[in-house]
């Protein structure tokens, strides 16, 4: 219970930031992506801001070695740059230049009523299960 | 490249990424996880193991998240111009190249960086460039 109390905490607070940032307009990361454009550096803010808080605190649950709650860090083990992470990640950024849109932001903008947000979501989820239960076969193996 | 000033909001900005860092801090420390979007939601699709309880609470958290902000002040605009196709290819695209590419902006770009992980930083240089590319190809030469 308390995990997902403080799940749903994580979630809403990631939620806050997105649209305190405007993050979860399309366009603005759009504005930010298109450098022959007039630029909108605002999203490497963003990430600077992120990661300033992030990054001590990730170092201190290290050092901790668990969770408050007494549970295990699952961080990746996975130190190869491999196929799987190279091609990925350039289709996901064909997919983010195309419509201005991530998961997090889709899904904050699918709360927000946005009914385009939502088609994009449902599509994302469709690409997931493809990547699930079809093209796992076919592509090379991840990890 | 021109700078748009207008349209820059550094503060708010960085204050709302800091808020984004404080949510991945807070889901590592209490439930020793990643909060990248794509591998809570993609977990979803990988069954019972690895938990649905606190993937479908972040979720929610998402999701309410802007009933909860109109408690408090006026929505920021939401402008999506894409057409329905385009949407389409786009979540399509995003939603298999972040599971196989294991990550997303969060999970690579915020929890990755700041865990000073070399395959999210390569991760990230991919993502953006091909970012770039597109918003390049499809604002500059197909729009002219």
């Amino acid at each position: 219970m308390k995990t997902t109390i403080t799940a749903f905490l994580a979630g809403l607070i990631f939620g806050l930031g997105l649209l305190l940032s405007n993050m979860a307009n399309p366009e603005k990361v759009l504005g930010f992506l298109d450098l022959a454009g007039d630029w909108d550096p605002s999203l490497a803010l963003v990430m600077v801001g992120a990661i300033a808080a992030a990054l001590p605190a990730f170092q201190l649950v290290k050092s901790r070695g668990q969770s408050f709650w007494r549970m295990p860090l699952r961080l990746p083990n996975n130190i190869q740059i491999d196929r799987p992470l190279v091609i990925g990640s350039l289709l996901f950024g064909v997919g983010w230049g195309l419509a201005g849109f991530c998961p997090g932001p889709a899904i904050v903008a699918t709360g927000a009523g946005q009914e385009k947000a939502l088609v994009f979501t449902l599509a994302m989820l469709a690409g997931m299960g493809i990547f699930q239960f079809g093209a796992r076969s076919v592509l090379p193996a991840r990890d | 490249m021109t700078i748009d000033w207008a349209a820059f909001t550094p503060a708010t900005a960085f204050a709302g990424g800091a808020l984004i860092g404080l949510a991945s801090a807070l889901l590592m420390a209490f439930n020793g996880r990643i909060a990248g979007i794509s591998g809570i939601v993609g977990g979803i699709l990988e069954g019972p193991a690895s938990g649905i309880g606190w993937r479908l609470a972040f979720i929610v958290g998402l999701l309410i998240a802007p009933m909860i902000w109109q408690l408090f002040s006026a929505m920021p605009s939401i402008e999506i111009e894409s057409s329905f196709p385009t949407l389409v290819a786009a979540g399509l695209l995003v939603g298999i190249g972040t599971r196989y590419g294991s990550g997303c902006t969060s999970g690579h770009g915020v929890c990755g960086l700041s865990r000073l992980s070399p395959r999210s930083l390569i991760a990230t240089i991919l993502f953006m460039a091909t970012g770039f590319i597109t918003v390049f190809v499809v604002r500059h030469l197909f729009a002219g």
